[in-house]
C-alpha cells in the first residue's frame, strides 16, 4: 500500500516500521511532526523534552538501557544537544540511536541555515541523508541497522523540502525488536578521561570500518548514464539534479554521507569527463572530494546561502534561464507575519513599546514578533534563552561602565523559559543582576502549532501531567519580585512594568493568558473568560487618530472619513484596542 | 509520458490552502499520478503569504519549482497572484480570487493596498478572476472558497476525468462534505 507522507510523517513510520519504542524531542521547525506522528504510534513511548539536550541524553539512555530510540530537533537544537553527542560519539550504542537533525535551508522559520552535515564528521558519528518521503522511511530501517552492527550513533539529516514536502510511501509492518540486553561496561559508558583517551582508538578504528561500509553500502549508487557529466549529490538536491538533467548525466547518489565512499568517488571521477558537485548549504562533499586531489566544480557556480531548487541548478551550469512574466513589485506590499488578532502579546509589547529608556532583550518564539513594526519593541534575539541571560549581560556592562537610567527587560515565552531561561535567571539572581524577566505564559508551546510543554499539564501521548509552577520556580531560585499579570489587561501591565523598572532587584513577571489559537478546555475558558464579546467602533466618536493602529492588530483598518474599522470575523474582543481609545470609540458589541 | 504538470496555490494563512491541496493531491493519486507537494508551516501561520505547491506526471523528482516553471497559479487572494506571478510560465494560466486581505503594513498606514491588480495581470496573463468569497457566502459557508478554488482549477486544467466528489467526500469531514460538492462544482462554473 502507498500512502502520500510527508518525509517527517515518513520518518515516523520508519522508526515504527524499524521496532523504535523510545522517542524524545523538543519542538523546532521543521522537526516538529515527527514526535506528533511517532506519538500516534500507542507501542513508542514518545515524549516533549523540555529541551535538545534533555531529549538527547533520554534517547541515550534508552539506547543504553538497549531499546531503540531515536531524539528529534531542528538544526540549532543540535547546538543544544551537542554536549552529550560529542562524547555518544565514543561510547556508542546499545540499542540502536538516531538523531534527526531537521535543517532549514531558506531559513524559512529560523534564525541561521547552519549545515548540520559537519556535526557528524566532528563528534564523530555516521551521516545519513535522504532525498524523499520513501527514502526517509527507507533509511530510518537501515539507520538502526548500521547503529547497532557498528555500535555507533547516526545523525540523520533533513532538510526542509524533506521534511515537509509529500511524497507516495509504501508502507510495512513493525518489525519486532526485541530490547537487547544490557550489561554493565564502565569502559564503554563512563567516560572518564582514562575511558574516554581508549574510546577515542576504539571510535577511530570504527571510523575505518565504516569507510568500508559506506563503499558498499544500498544508500550510496552509481546511476550510469552518458559519461560527459558526472554529477555527485546527496539529499533533495539530487532530485532537483535528475529534474534538470534526468537521464543525460551519471550520478552517484549519496545517502550515506559520512564517512564518504572515497572509492566510489573515486571510480565515478575517474570515468566521467567533468564532475560537478551539487550540493544545498556548504561545499561538505566538495571540500572533502578536493582533499581527494580531485578536480570537480561546485560552490564557484552552485550558491551556498539559501535554498536551491532546479532552476537555479539549471542557470548555473546549462546557463538556461526560464522565461517569466514581469512582476509589478509596485503592486506588491510585503505581507510579514504578525501576531494574531487576540495574542496575548500584543497587550504587553504595546505597553513596552511606550516606555522610553528601556532594552528588550527579546527570545525565540510568536513574541519575537514584537520586533515587527507598528510595535518594534525588541532589541535582540539570539538563541533560546539569550533573552534572560543576554539582558543581564547588557545591564551589567552598562552598570560597570556608569551607564544609567536604562532598564533591561528579558522577554521569554513559557516554554523557552521551561528550555534554557532557568539557569539565565538563576544567574541574575546568584550575581545580583537587576535586569527583569518577563515570562509570557500562554499556556501552550505557541509559534510551532501548540505543542504540550511542562507547564501545560498534559503530556505529549495525551496524559494529564504535573503542572509545573512557574511562581513556584521562580520563587525556589530566590526572586523576590514575582507579579502575575493579565497581559490584556493594559492598566495592570503598565503598573507592573513602571515596577520593575523601579526596582534595583531581580523581578520577574508573568503575562498569563492563554494563545488565542489554542483550544482550550471547559476549565480555562472559565479561568480567563475566553468567551469574549467583539468590538466595534462607534464612527461618530472615531476622532481618526490613528492610535488604535499602534497596536498592529490585523483586526483593525483604517479608511479615512470614516475611521478605524474593526474586522468583526478576526475580532476575538481582547479589548486592547477598546483600553487604548482616548476617545472611548471602541466598544463592546451590543454595549 | 504524460509531462509533469506544476501548480501554485498561493494565499494568505487561514484560507484554506492546506485543505484544498490535500484533496487536489489526493485526486492526482487516485488516477494514478505520482505526486510531490511542498508546503512552508512555521511563520506562515501567522498571517504571511502561504504556498503550496503540487507537482504530478508519471514520475516527478523535485518537489518544488522555480520561476517561470508553474502551469497555473491559483490565487486565493488578489495580490498574492502579483507576488507570485514570476512563478507563472509565460504561456501559463491564473485563477485569481476577487479577493482583498490587507497586510500589516496597510493596516498601518504605512502601505497602500494596490488599487488595479486585477487590470494590471489581465494585461499581462491569461487570468479568470472569480468571487469565491461571494460564492462560498451564498452556499451559507464562508469557508468553502477554498473548495470553489478548487473546482475553477479541476476546470482551468481539464482534470474533469477524475471523480472528485468520491475524493472529497473521502477527504472533508463528513458533516460538510455536501456544502463542499455544491462549492466545488460551483467554481467549475465559473471558468
Amino acid at each position: 500500500m502507498k500512502k502520500l507522507l510527508t518525509g517527517n510523517e515518513a520518518v515516523a513510520r520508519g522508526a515504527y516500521e524499524a521496532g523504535v519504542t523510545l522517542a524524545s524531542a523538543y519542538p523546532g521547525t521543521p522537526s516538529t511532526e515527527i514526535l506528533e506522528n511517532v506519538a500516534n504510534y500507542k507501542e513508542i513511548y514518545s515524549e516533549w523534552a523540555p529541551n535538545e539536550k534533555v531529549a538527547l541524553e533520554v534517547a541515550i539512555g534508552g539506547s543504553i538501557a538497549g531499546a531503540r530510540t531515536l531524539a528529534a530537533m531542528k538544526h540549532v537544537g543540535i547546538n543544544v544537544a551537542a554536549d552529550p553527542l560529542f562524547t555518544f560519539g565514543y561510547t556508542g550504542v546499545n540499542g540502536g540511536c538516531i538523531i534527526i537533525s531537521a535543517d532549514d535551508p531558506g531559513m524559512h522559520s529560523s534564525q541561521n541555515e547552519q549545515d548540520n552535515r559537519y556535526y557528524a564528521r566532528a563528534s564523530k558519528i555516521a551521516l545519513i541523508e535522504p532525498s524523499d518521503s520513501q527514502e526517509a522511511k527507507d533509511f530510518v530501517k537501515e539507520a538502526y541497522e548500521i547503529s547497532e552492527k557498528f555500535d555507533i550513533p547516526i545523525l540523520f539529516r533533513l532538510t526542509t523540502r524533506i521534511c515537509h514536502s509529500k511524497g507516495l510511501v509504501e508502507i510495512d509492518d513493525r518489525q519486532s525488536v526485541p530490547m537487547k540486553e544490557y550489561n554493565k561496561n564502565i569502559p564503554k559508558y563512563v567516560a572518564t578521561p582514562a575511558n574516554g583517551k581508549k574510546l577515542h582508538v576504539v571510535v577511530e578504528d570504527k571510523l575505518k570500518r565504516l569507510e568500508e561500509y559506506s563503499n558498499n553500502s544500498s544508500l550510496n549508487r552509481f546511476e550510469w548514464n552518458d559519461k560527459k557529466i558526472g554529477v555527485i549529490t546527496s539529499g533533495v538536491a539530487y532530485q532537483y539534479a535528475k529534474e534538470v538533467f534526468g537521464d543525460t548525466v551519471s550520478y552517484l547518489k549519496l545517502g550515506f554521507t559520512f564517512p564518504l565512499p572515497k572509492a566510489m568517488i573515486r571510480k565515478f571521477a575517474d570515468e566521467v569527463d567533468k564532475l560537478y558537485v551539487i550540493e544545498e548549504l556548504e561545499p561538505y562533499l566538495e571540500t572533502e572530494i578536493k582533499a581527494m586531489g580531485i578536480d570537480v566544480i561546485g560552490k564557484e557556480i552552485i550558491p551556498n546561502i539559501g535554498e536551491l531548487n532546479p532552476d537555479i541548478i539549471a542557470e548555473a551550469i546549462l546557463g538556461k534561464k526560464s522565461k517569466t512574466v514581469e512582476k509589478n513589485e509596485d503592486n506588491v506590499v510585503g505581507r510579514p507575519p504578525t501576531m494574531c488578532a487576540g495574542c496575548p502579546h500584543r497587550g504587553l509589547f504595546y505597553e513596552l513599546s511606550k516606555k522610553k529608556n528601556v532594552v528588550v532583550t527579546g527570545d525565540i518564539g510568536c513574541y519575537t514578533l514584537g520586533s515587527a513594526p507598528p510595535l518594534s519593541t525588541m532589541d535582540t534575539c539570539i538563541c533560546m534563552g539569550a533573552s534572560i541571560s543576554a539582558g543581564h549581560g547588557f545591564a551589567k556592562a552598562n552598570e560597570i561602565n556608569g551607564r544609567e537610567g536604562v532598564k533591561v527587560f528579558g522577554v521569554i515565552g513559557d516554554s523557552t523559559f521551561f528550555h534554557s531561561g532557568i539557569t539565565g535567571l538563576v544567574d541574575i539572581v546568584y550575581n545580583k543582576g537587576n535586569a527583569a524577566t518577563i515570562i509570557l505564559d500562554n499556556r501552550i508551546t505557541g509559534m510551532t502549532g501548540h505543542q504540550e510543554n511542562p507547564g501545560t499539564g498534559y503530556t505529549l501521548m495525551g496524559e494529564p501531567a504535573e503542572q509545573i509552577d512557574i511562581v513556584k520556580v521562580c520563587e525556589a531560585i530566590g526572586v523576590k519580585h514575582i507579579e502575575k499579570v493579565n497581559p490584556l489587561d493594559l492598566d495592570q501591565t503598565k503598573k507592573a512594568i513602571e515596577k520593575a523598572i523601579n526596582t534595583d532587584e531581580p523581578v520577574v513577571i508573568i503575562t498569563e493568558y492563554p494563545c488565542v489559537l489554542k483550544k482550550s478546555k471547559q476549565d480555562e475558558i472559565d479561568k480567563y473568560g475566553l468567551n469574549r464579546k467583539e468590538c466595534v467602533v462607534d464612527s461618530e466618536a472615531c476622532k481618526e487618530c490613528k492610535i488604535c493602529l499602534k497596536a498592529g492588530c490585523p483586526a483593525i483598518s483604517f479608511e479615512k472619513g470614516i475611521g478605524a474599522i474593526i474586522d468583526e470575523t478576526m475580532c476575538v474582543g481582547c479589548d486592547v484596542c477598546l483600553q487604548i481609545c482616548p476617545f472611548d470609540a471602541i466598544k463592546k458589541v451590543g454595549e | 509520458m504524460a509531462e509533469t504538470k506544476n501548480i501554485l496555490l498561493v494565499g494568505v494563512g487561514g484560507q484554506g490552502t492546506v485543505l484544498a491541496s490535500k484533496v487536489l493531491a489526493t485526486g492526482l493519486i487516485s488516477a494514478g499520478y505520482d505526486v510531490k507537494m511542498s508546503e512552508v508551516h512555521g511563520m506562515a501561520q501567522r498571517g504571511g503569504s502561504v504556498t503550496t505547491q503540487v507537482r504530478f506526471g508519471d514520475k516527478v523528482y523535485s518537489p518544488i519549482i522555480g520561476k517561470g516553471q508553474a502551469d497555473i497559479i491559483v490565487a486565493f487572494e488578489k495580490m498574492e497572484a502579483e507576488r507570485w506571478i514570476d512563478y507563472l510560465k509565460p504561456e501559463g494560466v491564473v485563477v485569481a480570487n476577487d479577493h482583498a486581505v490587507p497586510s500589516v503594513p496597510v493596516l498601518i498606514g504605512e502601505a497602500e493596498y494596490p488599487k488595479n491588480v486585477i487590470e494590471d495581470l489581465k494585461a499581462k496573463v491569461d487570468i479568470t478572476v472569480i468571487n469565491a468569497v461571494e460564492v462560498a457566502k451564498e452556499l451559507g459557508n464562508i469557508k468553502t472558497q477554498n473548495i470553489v478554488m478548487l473546482g475553477s482549477l479541476v476546470k482551468a486544467l481539464n482534470l474533469d476525468n477524475i471523480d472528485w466528489e468520491k475524493v472529497i467526500g473521502e477527504v472533508v469531514k463528513e458533516r460538510f462534505v455536501d456544502i463542499n460538492i455544491k462549492a466545488f462544482n460551483k467554481g467549475k462554473e465559473l471558468v
